[in-house]
């Protein structure tokens, strides 16, 4: 019986102006402030559980998705909450969600590592490291079967190129020709240890190579790089020809999650990343090039910040799930 | 109404259910289809007509059964098949912890209508890896519906409605079942989950039994007879959601229940449907319930312990007649 067979796709468009330098800026803007508001929230006892912060990566989340339609899908990872507002995620629903409450994504039943918002093609973030890996590619699949033009990006931790599914995912990607983005947010570490004690070879791309998947490195740090490749990527996914593998180079502000120490990390290195800050490094060149003023960035990133701000305060107002809705959407009619 | 067998009537459902909807696609084609007793003229039309929408991903479970989540949430209906239900553990991540936690972890947004097809039970001299009965296993994890059919009309009743689920869907059929005969119902045919069949009707002992032990079963009541002891025969059918009251309502009328299981009886579904009767029947109950099935061991090779090993009608017998005294 036949494999897939390859299907051109048809053209689905990005919103040209969600990947403007200036709209880029505000996702990161918007990215950060949530971030820093759910340090600021769980330290202060109103975020239950672990939480995982992707500041510092937010160049990655900014620039793929800028490049994708609503309509296309994405799976995240555990360090999601970059990924959900990329990807159009309602600021009220995701602070809900992660404070636990009816008003949120997953009804509170998911939490920060499980929000789901399918109506923008977020197919979730995930607790399982890889998780979002094959659920990208199935995606892909429906995709190509289907003949929609949509693609699908999985992200994913540095931590999953030492799982096995990430092989059988790219393999099956690769023969079957699936319109899907493996993009590695290599961050250097894995929980708390460094990627360079468990990684074997001298090269992460090789990984990619060895099932002839395109793979390229990317400066996870420079939104505008990773827009150029995740743009060439989803092209060649939209002309039919199959999947690509980005490792996109970047670094944890925050620990592995709130409360981490991070003794693991050295300061030299900590400084020279914080010297990287993909939100900084886009003002400046944007300053520099004359294509924005530091008030207009100003202006947008205090625009993020208030936002964010009102969503958090207003989730903290909202009611809990109740036991009397605890069975409801376990099965479908 | 035609006399079919077993396999015969599986695919008779997956046909009739890819006519009426072409987002249904099988992964893993060859080994469901191919070498399953239907007519070659057959097989080979519904290959040529589904070429596309019949896959054949390579060995690879894991990613299979989690690819088929993500298509699913996407829009398509996939049916994986699996093969022998030991090569679905390499995937138990991805049926536990994404097709059953899906919709519920996204408050009831994502769906995921896909069926996993196994093949459990003892097939003869399958040895530890090919003689799995993992169905308490998949009953344990909340959001998975699990279907163990006895009967080729119940294989394509059931199978019906476990490809228009919108849930992920465990459908578990014996290899031994695949070449049993009987009449199936023809054109469209579904049998709602959470409805058990008295398959023998009898007042003085209840025997609850799944999938092939249902025919085993039944040849137990047959000998039974012989020795003045009239048993009833209630197949539950499905696992989850489970016909509790089929089962209850026969205990009530004879007093009296034997579950007989292929499985380890360590956490199985015997024991759950034990521990049921105990709870909400428990006053009907004129004597112990007793509870038939493999030895706690991983099965054996050799054909000596297998056998011993093997839940049958005679140990059946064995332990009704012990427990009636007769």
């Amino acid at each position: 019986m036949a494999r897939a067979k390859a299907v051109k796709s048809q053209k689905a468009v990005p919103n040209k102006a969600a990947g403007s330098p200036l709209a880029l800026y505000r996702t990161m803007a918007t990215i950060r402030a949530f971030e820093e508001t759910v340090q600021r929230l769980f330290l202060g006892g109103h975020i239950p559980g672990l939480v995982h912060l992707y500041m510092g990566q937010e160049a990655v989340a900014a620039g793929v998705i800028a490049e994708l339609a609503q309509t296309d899908f994405i799976g995240s990872h555990h360090r999601g909450h970059g990924h959900c507002v990329a990807k159009g995620g309602d600021l009220d629903k995701l602070f809900a969600e992660l404070l636990g409450k009816r008003a949120g994504y997953g009804l509170g039943r998911g939490g920060s590592m499980h929000i789901f918002d399918p109506a923008n093609g977020n197919l979730g973030t995930t607790g399982i490291v890889g998780g979002s890996v094959p659920l990208a590619a199935g995606a892909a699949l429906t995709a190509k079967l289907r003949k929609t033009g949509q693609v699908a990006v999985s992200f994913f931790g540095d931590g999953v190129l030492n799982q096995g599914i990430m092989f059988e995912a790219m393999n099956m990607a690769a023969i079957w020709q699936l319109p899907v983005l493996f993009v590695c947010e290599n961050n250097g570490f894995g929980e708390f240890t460094s990627i360079d004690d468990v990684t074997a070879g001298k090269d992460i791309a090789d990984r990619g190579k060895a099932f002839a998947i395109p793979s390229e490195h990317v400066d996870g740090m420079d939104v505008l790089a990773v827009q150029k490749a995740a743009r060439t990527a989803v092209a060649r996914a939209r002309d039919g020809k199959g999947p690509s593998f980005l490792i996109c180079s970047t670094w944890r502000f925050s620990g592995h999650h709130v409360g981490d120490k991070q003794d693991y990390k050295e300061d030299a290195e900590t400084k020279a990343w914080r010297k990287r800050d993909p939100i900084a490094q886009l003002a400046r060149k944007l300053v520099a090039k004359k294509q924005a003023t530091q008030k207009q960035l100003d202006a947008i990133a205090d625009e993020a910040k208030s936002a964010v701000t009102k969503a958090a305060e207003a989730a903290r107002k909202l009611e809990s799930p109740t036991p009397a809705d605890l069975m409801e959407h376990l099965y479908a009619e | 109404m035609t006399e079919k067998t077993f396999a015969q009537a599986m695919f008779d459902a997956l046909s009739i259910s890819m006519e009426q909807d072409p987002t249904i696609s099988v992964f893993g084609a060859s080994s469901f289809v191919l070498g399953r007793g239907l007519p070659p003229a057959d097989e080979k039309a519904f290959i040529a007509k589904y070429t596309t929408r019949l896959l054949d991903p390579p060995v690879s479970e894991n990613v299979l059964a989690s690819v088929g989540v993500g298509s699913a949430t996407a829009g398509l209906r996939p049916f994986i098949n699996f093969g022998t239900s030991s090569f679905a553990f390499e995937a138990h991540n991805q049926i536990v912890n994404e097709a059953g936690n899906a919709r519920y972890m996204s408050g009831g947004q994502l769906k995921v209508p896909l069926v996993y097809h196994m093949f459990h039970g003892i097939r003869g001299i399958g040895g530890a890896q090919h003689s799995q009965s993992p169905q308490s296993m998949y009953a344990n994890c909340p959001g998975l519906e699990v279907v163990l059919p006895a009967t080729p009309a119940d294989a394509k009743g059931l199978m019906r409605t476990a490809i228009r689920s919108d849930n992920p869907t465990l459908f578990i059929t014996h290899t031994k079942l695949l070449a049993t005969k009987g009449e199936v119902p023809d054109g469209d045919y579904a049998i709602p989950f959470a409805k058990g069949e008295v398959k023998r009707a009898g007042k003085d002992v209840t025997i609850v039994a799944m999938s092939l032990m249902v025919l085993e079963a039944l040849k137990a009541a047959d000998q039974l007879k012989a020795l003045g002891i009239d048993a009833e025969v209630v197949d539950p059918r499905t696992v989850v959601p489970f016909d509790a009251k089929v089962v209850i309502d026969s205990v009530k009328k004879t007093g009296r229940l034997v579950i007989l299981e292929e499985a380890s009886l360590v956490c199985s579904v015997a024991s759950e449907i034990a521990a049921i009767v105990a709870e909400q029947a428990f006053e009907a109950l004129k004597g112990p319930i007793i509870r038939v099935g493999r030895p706690h061991v991983p099965m054996p090779y050799s054909p000596s312990l297998e056998a011993f090993c093997t839940p049958d009608a005679a140990k059946l017998v064995d332990a009704v007649r012990k427990l009636l005294k007769k």
